[in-house]
């Protein structure tokens, strides 16, 4: 097994499978979507408290765990290209970064679209609200980092640092903003925790989530590959590619 | 069609509902587009490059 | 080892410090109710930014004369470099801050029982920005713009420090025993102690390895 952990970790035999797997990666979230869609927004029976716009849920929970996950991926692959010097794991770390922060920009959004008639507002220091800000900064500077840094092997094991830096605190963080955010709104019962969710309310959502890892997996590989390329821009195999695609 | 008009209006929450659902495929379609174009863009100024063998990398 | 150059470099915190919590009197209207809510707050914001601005001359200026490149090759133990730089940092920026704060929580009305819970918030509070602090220098020393970026990079690390050290003191103006917190606290220091100097090194390697 581990072979192929070497093999796939090197960038050429990386770029050519991941070409295979993009499509069908592809295929099935589309799927996926569909079903979550048709699920959530025509199947499933509106909330008896909050009507339609509960629907939101559909899109908005699965960005949340997303922008966890996607942190978690890219920590780990940053961990990965640090001690092992896997250049594959480097790309997917970079690879990852503006997803993680495009899903949590899109957690916090339309939250937001949800809170507004819902709680009357638009923002509250919640805190998963502010959690979520704050890890949408940790994206944010992690991206900044990435580009202040022209050697991209550098700039790799720099964030690397950084996003393990930051897997440390997101629990200090988390643990903190909820005893806060506690400590000043009383406690509070939060609309999320429904005593229990409904299966046909529950089914679609599950299945936009897995919607959402297949959208990431098929995007993280397709951003991966460009990352090798410009990595690898000055390797023979990238040169000979372009002449391919040329003539 | 009475029922497609409920279904748009989403019990009036629909300024709320569609934006979300709108936002959400304009990013993820944004995620897409943009590393296709990037690639494509790779493809072509690399060969420019070539042709400039000064240019140290 | 200390690198205390100039005497600015001890007094300019320190003016900074009084100057921000003047700032912020001043734009809350000094009234006396809104000051006294505020005080824990504006104190901590106040030193939090304190110590980020100075953090430059953490590394910077050894960049600059090339003690860096020594460091990484001299036989000498980075870490111990890496820490004694800390403690420099540290004793330069945060210790005057706040032996200042018992000053300065007159100026905000700080209540009486507010006092020693401050002091104690800022003394367990202040190390964790130095060490944090210098991770986060190490990694961009040298960069263009790398002012602007750490600021951006260190702010959201900084956050879980800052909201509890002041709902802490806020606690225990309200008269609330606050031992958890301080121990929590403690527990945050101990962690950053044991883990910022190596990654500190490593960052430093990193950079110019």
């Amino acid at each position: 097994m581990f072979e192929y952990f070497y093999k796939y970790g090197s960038p050429k035999p990386f770029y050519d499978l991941s070409k295979l797997f993009v499509p069908w990666l592809g295929g099935i979230c589309l799927v996926l979507l569909i079903a979550g869609l048709i699920g959530g927004l025509v199947l499933a029976p509106q909330d008896y408290q909050q009507g339609e716009s509960f629907r939101i849920i559909y899109v908005h929970v699965p960005s949340a765990w997303m922008s966890l996950f996607i942190y978690m991926v890219m920590a780990s692959a940053g961990a990965t290209g640090l001690i092992w010097k896997v250049k594959v794991s480097d790309a997917v770390a970079r690879a990852s970064a503006p997803l993680g922060a495009s899903f949590t920009f899109l957690a916090l959004a339309t939250g937001s679209l949800w809170g507004k008639p819902m709680w009357g507002t638009w923002w509250v220091w919640d805190a998963r609200l502010t959690s979520e800000l704050i890890l949408l900064f940790l994206y944010l500077g992690y991206m900044a980092l990435q580009t202040a840094i022209d050697d991209r092997r550098t700039a790799a094991r720099a964030g690397a640092i950084l996003a393990l830096v930051g897997v440390v605190n997101i629990p200090i963080i988390h643990y903190s903003v909820e005893w806060w955010h506690t400590l000043h709104q009383g406690p509070t019962i939060t609309k999320l925790d429904a005593p229990s969710i409904h299966t046909s309310m529950l089914v679609p959502l599950l299945i936009m989530a897995l919607a959402f890892m297949f959208y990431y997996a098929a995007v993280v590989l397709l951003r991966a590959r460009y990352e090798i390329l410009e990595s690898e821009r000055n390797s023979a195999w990238v040169s000979e590619l372009v002449e391919q695609r040329r003539g | 069609m009475s029922s497609l008009q409920s279904f748009l209006h989403m019990g009036g929450y629909a300024i709320y509902v569609w934006p979300s659902y709108g936002l959400t495929f304009i990013v993820l379609i944004i995620n897409i587009i943009l590393p296709l174009k990037r690639e494509n863009r790779f493809f072509k100024t690399f060969t420019e490059r070539k042709k400039r063998p000064g240019k140290a990398q | 080892m200390i690198g205390l150059r100039q005497r600015s470099e001890l007094v300019n915190p320190l003016v900074f410090f009084f100057i921000i919590v003047t700032l912020f009197a001043l734009a809350l209207g000094a009234h006396e109710e809104t000051l006294r809510q505020s005080a824990p707050a504006v104190i901590w914001v106040a030193a939090l930014l304190a110590s980020t601005l100075s953090l430059d001359t953490m590394f910077h200026p050894d960049l600059d004369d090339g003690c860096l490149e020594q460091f990484l090759l001299s036989h000498q133990s980075l870490t111990i470099i890496v820490v004694a730089k800390i403690m420099a940092h540290w004793l330069l920026t945060s210790a005057p801050l706040i032996v200042a704060a018992l000053f300065l929580g007159l100026m905000v009305y700080l209540p009486q029982n507010a006092m020693f819970p401050l002091l104690a918030t800022l003394l367990l509070g202040t190390p964790v920005l130095s060490l944090v602090g210098a991770i986060l220098v190490a990694l961009t020393v040298g960069l263009r713009g790398s002012g602007i970026l750490l600021t951006l990079l260190i702010l959201p690390l900084y956050i879980p420090v800052l909201i509890f050290s002041v709902a802490t003191v806020d606690n225990a103006a309200k008269g609330l025993a606050i031992t958890g917190e301080l121990y929590f606290l403690g527990a945050i220091l101990v962690l950053a102690a044991t883990l910022a100097p190596l990654a500190t090194t490593s960052s430093l390697r990193i950079r110019l390895g």
